[in-house]
This record gives structure tokens, C-alpha cells and sequence, in this order.
């Protein structure tokens, strides 16, 4: 009955942040000095008629209350409005972005959660020798760049090795390739911006991971699993490690809002067409209904995210499903 | 009914761990991370402040070709425009640290302030504000941030204000969470009893317990505000007026510095501002490590026959 309990409020919660984020995002646009017409390109020497034609069709002559709801309503049908620059509806200028930027942002957090909980275990295991300085040195560093900073220094060191910008090579379309190099050419675009995404994040997971694990070591079912002389791996991974994890999974969820805002950061830096280089660009244009709906999607993925980890709290934890 | 003198006038002296300033000193001594950590904080502060008598040259005097390599005149080079880039990197020193600092303020104002209301007041207070922080928490950062400065203006006190209101968040819990069990302790409840007010009780007894996690908090919050300054600069919504390490890290890449092989102009600021973070989170962490004593036992140590000092004998 309280697990039931639980999922219901986590439901409850991830829904009202949903409309928060949706309200925010709303104040947040409407509130700007300069209107959407002033930046519209090619509006610039347009003449009154014609301008209020545009703030008609945009529905901007309507009062803000009248606007949200309208605005509310297209959001139920899926329709994410047009937008101000090319004219297309958002969600097909954001669609292939999306698809884009999943794998290398997958792949990057696969990475640094990987190498992060392997070093971040055993940095804590072995405490206070030599793998734990080199352990925790290395996570620090990464942690410290900038992860612009980090992506540009990569591009310094494989320029040449490996594809520095873009998704792919312009000119595979002539050689006519196979699905195989096709595949092969996406993903040698991806290693950069997903190898720098991987190891900011890991410095941030090695660091938490350690930190959890000292925790949970210093617990007195340590010492009793200890005194029954089980192997020294066998109290890391099945006593210390299993209840450490219930931080690292919260964390690890939460940081997919760093993950989300690292991928304007890289995709700036790799020109790499994904949803942070579509945000990027919408600020400059003020493209409204653009930003918008990009800025709906990170803040829904983030949502979604955190919703999971709740759910797997659920799930890890007997505590709460008791 | 016999009360003793201090207990009449309801003034029980708390029992503090130390005086903040004595313990601050203690951890510093004991702790070599942390000494690394200030020394290279102090380090770049000491830079920021005699920037205008140390730095050579001006943020926009040109004294040579662009992107001139570093030369004994010029030891960091020169930059897209032929302005000194050690100039350029004192300067920008000011700007970063300014940014850091003053936005971690604003943040431990707000997340001190929503903290210790929300877990000394509980029930509905608590409620509405932790409601109010848990959205702010998932709210991704940096699109907000991005939209933010392009909407209001891209002026520096914005770009604090921006960055303060998103980075209260994880003050607010931790300093929630100490204040709910340092609520329940007895020589509260005793205030209470002989009649303390809410104000007495919160700025006697609660907030001198809270001060150093709230400390360790906000320079670990320096650390994010700078980097997150970096980032607004990068994608070019930083102060068009000033010269941060961001700044230098986006007029590089936006100048071309990588296919001319200009390295000059991108190291070095990007090495001055991890070296801040660094310098941050290590006093942070280690403040915060200190004040929490379940990291000091580990019973899988490596050196295991070593005898450990028994709990309490060493400092804090």
C-alpha cells in the first residue's frame, strides 16, 4: 500500500513539474523587451500594415492570458507552433535534432558512468593509497574543466585523426556507400563530442561514487561482514557497493539536466546539428516558438529522467516498497 | 522551583563545536587538499585585486601583430586583435572571480535563508518551500541560464543575479536537512522552554551550527558560478563590455585561434578557471568531509593493522 503510495506522489510530482516548466517557459518567452516581429528577418523595413498582419497571424495581438491558453491548447494537440525564422512548425525543426543528439549524448554518459562507478569504487576501496590519489586527481581535473574548454582541447589534439565538426562527411553521398560505412562515418563524428561530454561527467560521477562508497564503508555492516571473513570483493560489491548505489542512482539522474546543457556546450564547439546547436541558434534569431519548444524538450526529458530514477528508488530500495 | 541564572533569562550557551574562524584554522593545518585548495584561490584573488598595477598592458591596446606567439615580451602571446594576453588573462581574473563569487553569494543568501525557514519551521512552510526548490532543482541549468541572459540583457549584475537564482537549490536541502535534526536536539527544545523566540533560537543556536557547511556550500558554489559564467560567455551571452576567462575562451574559438594553431589564446584561460574550480571544491570538499564524521571510519581500510585513532581524540 505504500509502494502504491509512493509511485502515485512521484506521478503526481513529475505531472506538476511538467506544467511548471510549462508556465515558466511561457512568463520566461513573453517577457522579453523585444518582440518577435522586431527580429523577424526580412521584417526589417516592412511596412505597419503588413507588420500587423504578421503579429495577427502570430497571435501576438491577443492579450497574455488569452495567448497562454491558446498556447496551452496547441501544446495538447502536439503542436509546438511555427517557427518565426523558416516558417516550418517547431516540431519538425526539432525532430531530427533530437535524433541527432540521443546516441552521442547516450554514448557519452555510458562512458562516464562506466569508467565513473569502476574508478569511484576502487578509488574507495583502496583508500588513501596510490590508486586512490590517481583516482580522485583524475576525477577532480575533469570535474574543474570547462567543458567547452575540454571539447576545443580535443579538437587541438585529434584534429586531423578525427572529424572535427559536423554529423558527417559531406562527401560520402558520391562515394555510395554501405549502411556499414554509413554507420561507421556517424559514429566517427560522434567520438569527439561524446568523448568530451563523457569525461566532464565522469570526473562528477567518480567523485560522487567514492564519496558514497566511503560512506557506506564506514558503516557497522561493514565491519560485521568483515568479522564473518568474507573476501574483501565480496563486502565491496555485494554489501557496500548495493546500498551506495541508491545515491549514485539519484544523482546520476539529476546530473541529465548538466547532461542536457553540456550538449549546447559541445555541439557549439562540433557544429554538431543536435538539439543544443538548434537552441544555440534560436537565441541569436529570437526565434521564439523554436527556443520554446527546445527548451520544453530538455526540460521534459530532465523530468522524465528524474521520474525513472524515482521509480527505480522504488525498486532498489525495500525500504520504501516495504 | 530553582532555575540556574542563565537558564531565567533564557540565555543557554549553546554548545558550539568551535568558534568558525578557530575550526576554519584547524581544518586548513590538518588538511593538506584544503591548504592546496586556498593557496590557489588566494592565489588568483591576489591577481584580480593588483590587475590594474601589475597587469602590462591594456584589455584593448594593441601592441603587435595578431596572434603573435609568446615571447619573452609577451609571455602568454598575443591575441586575435594583438592585445597582451597576460594583460587580457589579469583582467579577465577580476571579471571571473567577481561573477563567482558575488553569484555564490546571492545563492547562500537564498538557499541559507530558504533552508533554515523550511527546517526549522517544518509542516506547511516546509512543504511549500522544498515543493518550490525540488522544481527549481530539475529545471535543466544552462538552458535557463541561456534563455535568461538573452532575455533580460547580457549586463554583468544580470549574469549574477541568473546564476544566484538557479544555484540555491542544493544549499537549501543540506542546510534543511541539518537544521531538522539540530531542531530536535535538547538544548532547543530547553531554549524553547524557557521561552526563547523563533529569532533568538534561529540566529543563536541554529545558524552559528550551520555556518560552516553554509560555507563550504557557497565556495563549492564559486566554483559552479564560475564555470556556468564561462559557459554564458562561450555561447556569447556575457557582458559585451568586459573581459572574463570565458570571454577569452569564446573570442579564441570564435576567432579562428584553433586553425591558426593558436594555442596561446586558449590555454591559458581555460587552465586559470579549472584551477579556480579545482581550488574551490577542494576547500569545499574538504570542509564538507570534515563536518562529516561517518567519512572518517572505513572498516575495509588497506592498511588494516594500523591502529586508527579512537572517534573524538582527533580534531573537530
Amino acid at each position: 500500500m505504500r509502494g502504491a503510495d509512493y509511485v502515485l506522489k512521484r506521478t503526481a510530482f513529475a505531472i506538476v513539474t511538467v506544467f511548471v516548466a510549462l508556465t515558466l517557459n511561457f512568463v520566461l518567452f513573453r517577457a522579453a523587451p523585444g518582440d518577435a516581429t522586431s527580429s523577424l528577418r526580412g521584417c526589417r523595413n516592412c511596412t505597419p500594415e503588413f507588420r500587423d498582419a504578421l503579429y495577427a497571424e502570430l497571435g501576438l495581438d491577443k492579450s497574455k492570458l488569452e495567448q497562454y491558453w491558446i498556447y496551452l491548447q496547441d501544446l495538447a494537440h502536439g503542436d509546438l507552433g511555427l517557427s518565426f525564422v523558416s516558417r516550418q512548425p517547431v516540431w519538425d525543426e526539432l525532430r531530427d535534432p533530437i535524433l541527432n543528439t540521443l546516441p552521442m549524448v547516450g554514448l557519452g554518459y555510458l562512458f562516464s558512468i562506466v569508467f565513473g562507478i569502476l574508478v569511484g569504487v576502487i578509488a574507495a576501496w583502496r583508500r588513501g593509497t596510490f590508486a586512490d590519489w590517481g583516482g580522485l586527481l583524475s576525477a577532480l581535473v575533469f570535474y574543474s574543466l570547462p567543458t567547452q574548454w575540454l571539447g576545443l582541447m580535443l579538437l587541438i589534439l585529434f584534429s586531423g585523426v578525427l572529424p572535427s565538426s559536423g554529423i558527417s562527411d559531406p562527401f560520402i553521398e558520391f562515394t555510395d556507400p554501405s549502411t556499414w560505412e554509413v554507420i561507421l562515418d556517424r559514429l566517427e563524428h560522434m567520438i569527439l563530442p561524446s568523448l568530451t561530454l563523457g569525461l566532464v561527467l565522469y570526473g562528477e560521477y567518480a567523485l560522487i561514487v567514492r564519496s558514497s562508497m566511503l560512506e557506506t564503508l564506514g558503516e557497522d555492516y561493514i565491519l560485521t561482514a568483515r568479522a564473518k571473513g568474507l573476501a574483501n570483493w565480496a563486502i565491496v560489491w555485494h554489501h557496500a557497493f548495493r546500498n551506495a548505489l541508491l545515491p549514485i542512482v539519484t544523482l546520476v539522474a539529476l546530473t541529465l539536466g548538466y547532461v542536457v546543457a553540456g550538449a549546447i556546450l559541445v555541439e557549439a564547439v562540433f557544429s554538431y546539428p543536435g538539439i543544443g546547436l538548434v537552441t544555440y541558434e534560436a537565441i541569436f534569431s529570437r526565434d521564439y516558438p523554436v527556443l520554446q519548444g527546445a527548451f520544453l524538450i530538455l526540460t521534459l526529458s530532465v523530468v522524465v529522467a528524474n521520474y525513472v530514477a524515482d521509480l527505480l528508488y522504488f525498486r532498489l530500495d525495500p525500504r520504501i516498497s516495504a | 522551583m530553582s532555575v540556574g541564572p542563565d537558564v531565567a533569562t533564557g540565555d543557554i550557551p549553546a554548545p558550539r563545536l568551535r568558534r568558525p574562524l578557530a575550526a576554519t584554522w584547524r581544518i586548513v593545518k590538518s588538511q593538506p587538499r584544503a591548504t592546496i585548495g586556498a593557496i590557489i584561490v588566494v592565489f588568483f584573488v591576489l591577481i584580480a585585486l593588483t590587475a590594474p598595477w601589475l597587469a602590462p598592458y591594456g584589455v584593448t591596446e594593441k601592441v603587435g601583430p595578431v596572434f603573435e606567439p609568446p615571447s619573452a615580451e609577451h609571455p602568454l602571446g598575443l591575441d586575435d586583435a594583438g592585445v597582451d594576453m597576460l594583460s587580457l588573462m589579469m583582467w579577465g581574473a577580476r571579471v571571473s572571480l567577481v561573477v563567482g563569487f558575488a553569484a555564490a553569494l546571492v545563492a547562500m543568501v537564498i538557499g541559507g535563508t530558504i533552508g533554515l525557514l523550511s527546517g526549522y519551521f517544518g509542516g506547511r512552510t516546509d512543504t511549500v518551500l522544498m515543493r518550490m526548490t525540488d522544481y527549481f532543482l530539475v529545471i535543466p541549468d544552462i538552458p535557463l541560464m541561456l534563455v535568461a541572459a538573452a532575455i533580460w540583457g547580457r549586463s554583468l549584475s544580470n549574469i549574477v543575479i541568473i546564476i544566484g537564482v538557479i544555484y540555491w537549490t542544493t544549499t537549501a536541502r543540506l542546510i534543511r536537512s541539518q537544521v531538522i535534526s539540530l531542531r530536535e536536539r535538547v538544548y532547543v527544545k530547553r531554549a524553547t522552554a524557557v521561552g526563547a523566540g523563533h529569532r533568538r533560537i534561529l540566529f543563536r543556536h541554529i545558524l552559528p551550527q550551520v555556518t560552516p557547511l553554509i560555507v563550504a556550500n557557497t565556495v563549492l558554489t564559486v566554483a559552479i558560478a564560475i564555470f556556468a559564467e564561462t559557459a554564458i560567455a562561450f555561447l556569447g551571452l556575457g557582458d559585451p563590455t568586459l573581459t572574463s576567462w570565458g570571454k577569452l575562451i569564446e573570442n579564441a574559438f570564435s576567432h579562428n585561434a584553433i586553425t591558426v594553431d593558436a594555442w596561446w589564446a586558449i590555454v591559458p584561460p581555460g587552465i586559470a578557471v579549472a584551477l579556480v574550480i579545482l581550488g574551490c571544491t577542494m576547500v569545499g570538499q574538504a570542509i564538507e568531509d570534515t563536518l562529516n564524521p561517518r567519512l572518517r571510519v572505513g572498516h575495509l581500510s588497506v592498511r588494516r593493522f594500523r591502529l586508527r585513532p579512537l572517534q573524538g581524540t582527533d580534531q573537530v
